[in-house]
């Protein structure tokens, strides 16, 4: 028995920049930075949480007196990124700190830059260098970094007219994956950069899955049965007219979301119905594939186009119920 | 074996489509103050919280509850969340609820929420993924094509969506909560708004919500010294099936059927129809208020859309259905579960104000989610089970 | 409360890349295999509960991939967490209390070998004014391993010793990743990851399932000679800003150990979920478990970290301990967040 060729993998990009609503204690805390002030909230016993909560992370009571604290302060602790990962605030080596600040109870997390991890020590002095342009964020503080005494650079002066108080920060997040198919479903996909369609059938009730991620769910067993040649028609089982846009989806509005049988299986899928007035699509429709052109074939049930009606008579009702 | 339990506190926020006056901890804090409020209890009071969200990718935070636990009180006791998709607020209050029949603790907080305001439900619901074609726009690109399926099966009138998407719309004016509030609105109104995902309209669509929602439950002894009135948890019952194998009935599954089922036998229900004085049902899509009617067998199957048709289920019939507006009118998702658990239990604690059933002793809440696949309910009673 | 106990775990072989199969197929023969030693099928179980992040995949509703892995078929009572599966085996035991359930399947699941696991762990800290610094977990462990350095809570040299210890142990243990025979001397010569953790000090990114089945009452006879009986279980969180909490001890897993009822008697064997070697240190003193305990016999996180699964897994290779003999008293432990955040103490006994 030859060994199954590996799992198809692809590079998946999750990315979306969020609006973080703040409420009233982080508002104040984000509009401070962008004025170059750093704001606490006192807590019931007196001390500043830096950053500030809108309630006492013990009691869960309710606090919002802000205070603002220096932004020089102590290092409490620091962890030395000799390679730093995407999206880390700096491309050289530096350091993730806990900086106590002077008027502060408790450390806030940031980053030092320094030159050296030799550099830097448990106890030393620090000061913010803040952002040339501030906008509300932490990253208006560019970076902590050693107060050597030296008088500091002047603050870059903070617009006098700070504008609109900021409500809502923008966050990007981003991550990137690489996605692998499995092996099983890798065998349907590599079927499908050759035009076919290639069902797997459930050992236990020899139904035919179309498409499949491997195994049945109804059995919690693998698809393990020898593969099943299907055609590329089917019977139109159930639709909807889409008519909304949305952020994940190229296609153009109206269409026909379509779940599809194909003949010989004993599935549904989602596609696209096209060549069909809106109007005209119904359920039991009988249907055919349309394919890219062959050169633009890969490894994806996107190699149809979609799917477009044929010159048959539809489907009894009967013949495809149980697949709604 | 269970301990009594009962619920003594209930907390909502205004729904809105973007409480832009609030952080994620102000949301939820917003919600849990109002049912401490309501209980007449402190965050000192309460041993362990449950939270209860949608999935993470809508608020951009993984396992969110771990930076949000000491903003619900959380701070050094248990700590639990509960995801299981748009069942995860019924699912939360079970939870909830079984930390106190189990005598484990004697006063749990659970608190859904889903700050939908941060991202876009549609994008995080049906992300691309490598290898597939993207063609299901969001919850409604999923369902509208079952609802095809349940108006051929049952052969309802084409306006049964219409009419309970007015009926939910005119009961939402009752509730001081609701997000979307129409003062004009109209069999027409509905009837002639767009054609989202077609056979569902703009109108018979829930809307996309911030919000959070918060009960309190006690055991028998505290319950039965709260200031207000409780609601007694009479039975809870979950049932979950695959997305997708041959031969599923996707319109009517069979988990929800087994649910209600498991459901009514530990309540002692014979006859939900005549037992059971109102329900909250989770209700996305008009159309899911006759396929739920089935669903939880308080009617046969294929006459569920007889009972909306017939009135059956307005304010003032004979068992009404979605008193506060339902998912229709408001609907932050990870909390739209426990919404409906919430405002049945305000119905038998007789504290549901405008939108009130006279005399409510028994209600139902309901919540599902996934494929149609996840299903999560409870009974409550203004009399101890 | 009713007496329930751990009679049955099956786990993955865990790896740094499960690259052919998806979480579905890692998971069903995990599933599959324990239903089998159990002889049950799914009608006889009567609730189940998983525990998965959806962040791993970056997909939304990665526990459905579980449930099909499950065969729901006819539909089962069913719950989740987004949390490690031992908070799915807590769940699971309150149902049990309440009357609920007689026999449980519990089960976990991570494939994070397909993202930068370090990196998307930055995604569970505060939103708003950490997350934006993209601190990565390694990093945020280096910054508490730090404040126990400077504080001389422990050395250096404390820390290899865990990894040598750990990594020893799982030379015994044949779904472990990481094993081998080290000297700490060697592994301290060694260059920083991000200083002061080197790379013995981090648990390996794995991909892996594990599952277990809990039994109530008078049942538990028909499925184990030994049963493990769980005698203490109780989980605590901390808030998570690193500022609020003094990182150079483990707060929530002390009132966790002491309400789980650690401390009443002589434990012969600790499972400790630590991702970092330090963090076993803090872990073993908050629990107050000495030289008579065998700690983490089967190499613990450092040998292998199927994230969400892993907890789920100490609770079963402490369980084992007692099975065998070996343990009259087992404790397991669990973790979740950063710095030790979440903390969760379960107590298992023989007799």
């Amino acid at each position: 028995m030859t060994e199954p060729p590996a799992s198809l993998t692809a590079p998946h990009h999750l990315a979306y920049t969020y609006k973080r609503s703040l409420g009233p204690v982080l508002g104040a805390f984000f509009n401070g930075l962008r004025e170059r002030r750093i704001l606490g909230v006192r807590r019931a016993n007196g001390g500043v949480l830096v950053p500030p909560k809108e309630y006492d992370p013990e009691s869960g009571e309710s606090i919002d007196e802000m205070v603002e604290v220096s932004d020089e302060g102590t290092v409490a602790s620091w962890a030395w990124v000799n390679a730093p990962r995407a999206h880390q605030p700096l491309d050289r080596p530096f350091a993730y700190a806990l900086i106590l600040l002077d008027g502060a109870e408790t450390p806030l997390l940031h980053i030092i830059d320094a030159p050296n991890e030799s550099d830097i020590k448990t106890g030393m002095r620090v000061r913010a260098r803040w952002a040339d342009e501030t906008s509300g964020s932490i990253l208006d503080i560019a970076c902590f970094e050693a107060d050597d005494g030296s008088k500091p650079q002047p603050k870059p002066a903070a617009k006098a007219d700070g504008g609109d108080p900021i409500e809502i920060l923008r966050i990007p997040v981003e991550l990137d994956y690489t996605y692998s198919a499995g092996q099983s479903a890798s065998r349907l996909l590599r079927g499908l950069a050759e035009g076919r369609l290639i069902g797997q059938r459930c050992p236990v009730d020899g139904k035919v899955y179309f498409p499949s991620r491997g195994s049945c769910a109804k059995h919690a067993v693998p698809l393990s049965g020898d593969p099943v040649e299907l055609t590329d028609r089917g019977t139109l089982v159930t639709f909807s007219i889409n008519r909304v846009p949305s952020e994940n989806i190229k296609l153009e509005l109206p269409y026909a979301a379509i779940q599809v049988v194909l003949d010989g299986a004993d599935t549904t899928f989602f596609h696209v119905l096209g060549e069909c007035n809106i109007e005209d699509v119904r359920m039991g429709m009988r249907v055919q594939a349309v394919w890219k052109p062959r050169e633009e074939w890969d490894q994806s049930v996107g190699n149809i186009l979609y799917f477009k009606p044929l010159d048959e008579a539809d489907a009894d009702f009967d013949s495809y119920k149980e697949h709604i | 074996m269970a301990e009594r339990c009962g619920v003594v506190g209930i907390g909502q926020t205004n729904y809105e489509a973007s409480r832009v006056d609030l952080s994620m901890a102000g949301i939820l804090r917003e919600a849990a103050q109002r049912a401490l409020d309501d209980a007449e209890l402190t965050w000192k009071d309460i041993d362990a919280v449950v939270i209860g969200k949608a999935p993470d990718m809508f608020e951009g935070v993984m396992m969110p509850e771990l930076f949000l636990a000491d903003a619900v009180g959380g701070a050094y006791k248990p700590m639990l969340r509960v995801h299981t998709a748009g069942s995860v607020g019924g699912s939360t209050g079970i939870v909830g609820a079984s930390l106190v029949q189990s005598g484990v603790h004697d006063r749990v907080l659970a608190v859904a929420f889903e700050k939908q305001s941060e991202s876009n439900a549609m994008w995080a619901l049906t992300v691309s993924m490598p290898f597939s074609v993207a063609v299901v726009a969001g919850a409604g690109g999923f369902f509208a094509p079952l609802i095809r399926g349940y108006m051929r099966r049952s052969g309802a009138p084409e306006d049964t969506g219409i009419r309970v998407a007015l009926k939910d719309r005119l009961n939402a004016l009752k509730n001081p909560y609701a997000h979307v509030k129409m003062e004009d609105v109209s069999f027409e109104l509905i009837s002639d708004s767009p054609m989202l995902w077609d056979p569902v309209r703009y109108l018979e669509t829930c809307p996309s919500s911030d919000g959070a929602c918060a009960m309190i439950f006690a055991n028998e002894k505290l319950a039965s010294k709260a200031p207000t009135r409780p609601a007694w948890v009479h039975a809870t019952e979950m049932r979950s099936e695959p997305t997708a194998f041959s031969g599923r009935d996707q319109v009517m599954p069979q988990a929800t059927l087994d649910n209600a089922a498991a459901l009514y036998k530990k309540a002692g229900i014979t006859n939900p129809r005549q037992e059971l004085d109102c329900a909250e049902i989770y209700v996305p899509f008009s159309w899911f208020e006759p396929m739920w009617l089935e669903g939880m067998r308080i009617t046969d199957i294929n006459e569920g859309w007889k009972m909306t048709y017939e009135g059956a289920t307005a304010l003032d019939g004979d068992f009404p259905i979605n008193m506060s507006g339902g998912v229709l009118s408001s609907n932050p998702i990870g909390a739209s579960g426990l919404i409906r658990f919430a405002e049945s239990a305000l119905q038998v604690r007789g504290q549901a104000g405008d939108h009130q059933v006279d005399g409510a002793k028994k209600a139902l809440g309901h919540a599902y989610g996934g494929g149609s696949q996840y299903f999560s309910t409870w009974i409550v009673g203004s009399e101890k089970p | 409360m009713r007496d329930v106990a751990v009679v049955g775990f099956t786990q993955s072989k865990v790896s740094r890349r499960e690259f052919d199969r998806n979480e579905t197929e890692i998971l069903m023969p995990v599933i599959q295999e324990l239903k089998k030693e159990m002889n049950l099928e799914n009608t006889d179980i009567d609730f189940i509960c998983s525990g998965s992040s959806d962040y791993l995949a970056g997909q939304s509703f990665a526990f459905v991939a579980g449930l099909d892995a499950v065969g729901a078929w006819p539909p089962v009572s069913e719950s989740h967490v987004e949390m490690d599966g031992a908070w799915a085996l807590y769940e699971a035991w309150v149902k049990m209390q309440m009357g609920y359930a007689d026999i449980s399947l519990v089960y976990g699941f991570g494939k994070p070998s397909m993202g930068d696991l370090p990196h998307t762990m930055a995604l569970q800290l505060d939103p708003y004014a950490v997350m934006p610094l993209w601190p990565d977990a390694v990093s945020m462990a280096a910054l508490q391993a730090r404040l126990c350095l400077d504080g001389n809570v422990f050395d250096e040299r404390a820390m290899a010793d865990v990894a040598v210890r750990d990594r020893s142990h799982a030379k015994n243990n044949p779904f472990a990743q990481v094993s081998g025979d080290f000297e700490a001397d060697a592994l301290l010569a060694e260059p920083y990851l991000v200083s002061p953790l080197r790379k013995h000090d981090c648990s390996p990114i794995s991909d892996g399932a594990s599952a277990i089945i809990l039994v109530a009452g008078d049942r538990v006879g028909e499925f184990c000679d030994r049963p493990a009986w769980i005698r203490g279980f109780e989980h605590i969180v901390e808030p998570q800003d690193l500022g609020a909490r003094d990182l150079t001890q483990s707060r929530s897993t002390a009132i966790a150990g002491e309400k789980a009822g650690v401390g009443k008697d002589k434990v012969d064997v600790a499972e400790i979920y630590a991702p970092f070697s330090h963090q076993s240190i803090l872990v073993e003193r908050a629990l107050g478990v000495g030289p008579e305990t065998t700690l983490n016999p089967s190499g613990g996180a450092l040998a292998g970290n199927p994230i969400m699964a892993t907890g789920l897994s100490r609770i079963g290779e402490a369980a084992a301990q007692v099975w065998n003999g070996t343990a009259d008293r087992a404790v397991a432990h669990a973790t979740s967040g950063p710095c030790l955040q979440q903390n969760l103490v379960c107590v298992l006994e023989g007799n």
